[in-house]
């Protein structure tokens, strides 16, 4: 089964947050949403799930009991302990008690929140309610998994642990849509749907977008000066330069660089910029 | 601390409604609460009967103000009017004098006709007798009628203050979206959200009269469960104001000022304190569209007098209609908190402005 968008539009007032979306999420697959603040990642997630209802657009989405969905926030209740948290969501989403002991029991081991089961949820530390958000989310096994940037500001240890559960509900069928800010991190995804502005920037496996990269992205230790400037952001210590043309239309040389999916989506953002700046700044 | 000052002022400057509430709520409840915050009765509503009835009701000087004169009536007569709350005093006439029978639930009318009394006393014709006696509450006590309404007031605190919290709390806390989408309908929710409170509302409430009846010599004359449907009703009714007030605050703190809102008017206009008679009829009608005005009455009502439900129907169907329409904004309201976002409608899909993305 796949769930997803189609052609979504969303407005808020006079901010355009979203400017016809698409993203298809299959059953069994991590789809990525990245983009930057304010690129529309949570609000495409917010329709999908049914928080907001779009402007204009088609949401395939499965019935509530089948969705999970892990908010900006952990979405747990500070008041509760861990324990408490599963068992209110287990039991909003109908799972039988005992098979929902059973499977937090084993998530909770595997994320290492185990000895924590009795602790309130507002004396965790940030990473440990986000996994056990998370939980909370996948725990009655949802057809739709939908997490809203799961792992910001979370150690890398906690991360992996994270990682594991959505690959987890991934194996076990779910179709896991997850946005995030990290570049890095959207590589563990099998497909990725990049927003820029509520626009769709780029979309693919993240091979395939970093290997769609039109024209050259030179390195250097300056920024360029003149017009390359506006085409140019820091990675690391030195530059890089982009070059609008067609994808591999230059021959390979010392400081062309093979685009990785962080040049890729820059490239893709800077690009749609340049266009509206040259329609004359009307951004939609 | 001038970046505090700063920063508390701009805060303020944005939140409209507390900067609303702080203004304009002192002047209105000074107003208001000025005209209310009176124990003089101007005013004492008697019935008059017995055989001598249509005489001295002729002869009664203000402040009494004769309802009905039935020369028919008898002693039973009187005190079922007085049970039942149809009036508050009752002279009963003899061929000897007369018998002024005083509702001790209505205290300051009775302590006010205890005065006026006095003040008529010396122009009694010769032989004439004139006995008071005080029915239900015979030593005028301010516990007898304090305690009824106190366990009123109690329903009230926790059903409205601690319930206004219950929904923003999950608003602030990020939960209440979290609980839009889960396969929960919104009644499923209002209704979870306030059962805990329900259930500890009504503890508290039996708590208190039995506490209040053992400590203060309180007398429960009517029947348990006649005040049972009406703290039920009572209950449902904050309950519902509290989980209003709470869906429409942005902030614990503005629940607060909104329930406090709420709670002032009723302890000072619903008659708990200060007798209803003795407003002006301005700030009066105020106090009957409050719920706490009828369920004083009906505590009052069967705790200290023992009336019967037929006696009390009116207070159980004004808060019946005030609980329908207190519940059925809460609901309303609710079920918009947990409705999806509404974007602005498109007429269709616009068109891209930018060139394609690589």
């Amino acid at each position: 089964m796949t769930w997803g968008v189609r052609g979504l539009m969303v407005r808020f007032g006079e901010h355009l947050a979203l400017a016809g979306v698409s993203l298809d999420a299959p059953a069994g697959r991590v789809t990525g949403v990245v983009g930057g603040d304010g690129a529309g990642k949570t609000t495409l997630l917010r329709c999908l799930v049914g928080a907001v209802a779009p402007g204009w657009g088609e949401v395939r989405r499965p019935e509530s009991r089948r969705i999970g969905y892990l908010s900006s926030t952990s979405g747990t209740y500070p008041d509760l302990s861990v324990e408490e948290n599963l068992a209110f969501a287990a039991t909003a989403y109908g799972v039988p008690p005992v098979e929902a002991r059973a499977r937090a029991a084993e998530y909770l081991e595997r994320t290492g929140l185990a000895s924590a089961r009795d602790r309130l949820t507002g004396h965790l530390s940030g990473g440990m309610r986000q996994k056990l958000g998370v939980i909370r989310a996948m725990v009655h096994r949802p057809e739709l998994l939908v997490l809203d940037e799961p792992t910001t500001g979370i150690d890398p240890v906690s991360r992996a642990d994270l990682w594991w559960l959505i690959a987890r509900a991934a194996a076990e069928g779910a179709a896991v849509v997850l946005a995030t800010a990290y570049l890095d991190e959207a590589e563990r995804a099998s497909w990725l749907l990049a927003l820029d502005e509520g626009h769709a920037l780029a979309e693919g496996t993240p091979d395939e977008i970093a290997a769609a990269v039109p024209g050259t992205i030179r390195t250097s230790t300056e920024r360029p000066s003149g017009d390359a400037s506006r085409r140019s952001w820091r990675r690391g210590a030195r530059w890089r330069t982009w070059t609008p043309g067609a994808a591999g239309s230059v021959a390979p040389q010392a400081d062309v660089v093979r685009p990785d999916l962080h040049d890729a989506v820059t490239v893709a953002a800077l690009a749609r910029e340049l266009a509206v700046t040259a329609a004359g700044g009307g951004a939609a | 601390m001038w970046a505090m000052i700063v920063k508390e002022f701009r805060q303020l400057r944005r939140d409209r409604r507390t900067l609303a509430m702080m203004i304009v709520l002192p002047i209105l409840m000074l107003v208001v609460f000025g005209y209310a915050a009176s124990f003089d009765v101007m005013t004492i509503p008697v019935r008059v009967m017995g055989p001598a009835a249509e005489r001295l009701a002729a002869a009664l000087p203000a402040p009494f103000e004769v309802e009905e004169v039935d020369a028919a009536a008898g002693r039973e007569q009187a005190e079922m009017a007085l049970r039942d709350g149809e009036v508050p005093v009752v002279f009963l006439t003899s061929a000897s004098g007369a018998t002024v029978l005083l509702d001790g639930s209505q205290l300051f009318i009775a302590t006010s006709t205890k005065g006026a009394l006095s003040t008529l006393a010396g122009r009694a014709p010769a032989g004439l007798t004139v006995d008071v006696e005080v029915l239900f509450n015979p030593d005028l006590e301010t516990s007898a009628i304090m305690v009824p309404g106190l366990a009123a007031m109690i329903l009230l605190f926790v059903g409205t203050v601690i319930t206004s919290l219950g929904v923003v709390r999950e608003r602030q806390a990020g939960t209440l979206e979290q609980l839009a989408v889960m396969p929960l309908r919104p009644t499923d929710v209002f209704l979870g959200k306030i059962a805990p409170y329900f259930v500890v509302a009504a503890v508290d409430m039996v708590v208190v009269i039995v506490a209040g009846t053992w400590l203060f010599d309180v007398p429960f004359r009517g029947s348990v469960s006649i005040l049972a449907i009406g703290a039920l009703l009572f209950l449902f009714v904050t309950l519902g104001i509290g989980v209003l007030i709470s869906s429409v605050s942005e902030n614990q703190g503005q629940a607060i000022q909104l329930a406090l809102m709420t709670l002032l008017p009723q302890v000072m206009l619903s008659g708990l304190i200060f007798p209803l008679s003795s407003m002006p009829a301005g700030v009066r009608w105020i106090g009957y569209v409050l719920p706490l005005t009828y369920f004083v009455e009906i505590a009052r009502g069967v705790m200290l007098r023992g009336a019967p439900i037929t006696a009390l129907w009116q207070s159980y169907a004004y808060l019946a209609i005030i609980g329908a329409v207190v519940f059925g904004l809460a609901t309303l309201r609710f079920r918009r908190s947990l409705a999806p976002a509404r974007a602005r409608r498109h007429r269709a899909p616009e068109p891209e402005l930018e060139g394609s993305a690589p």
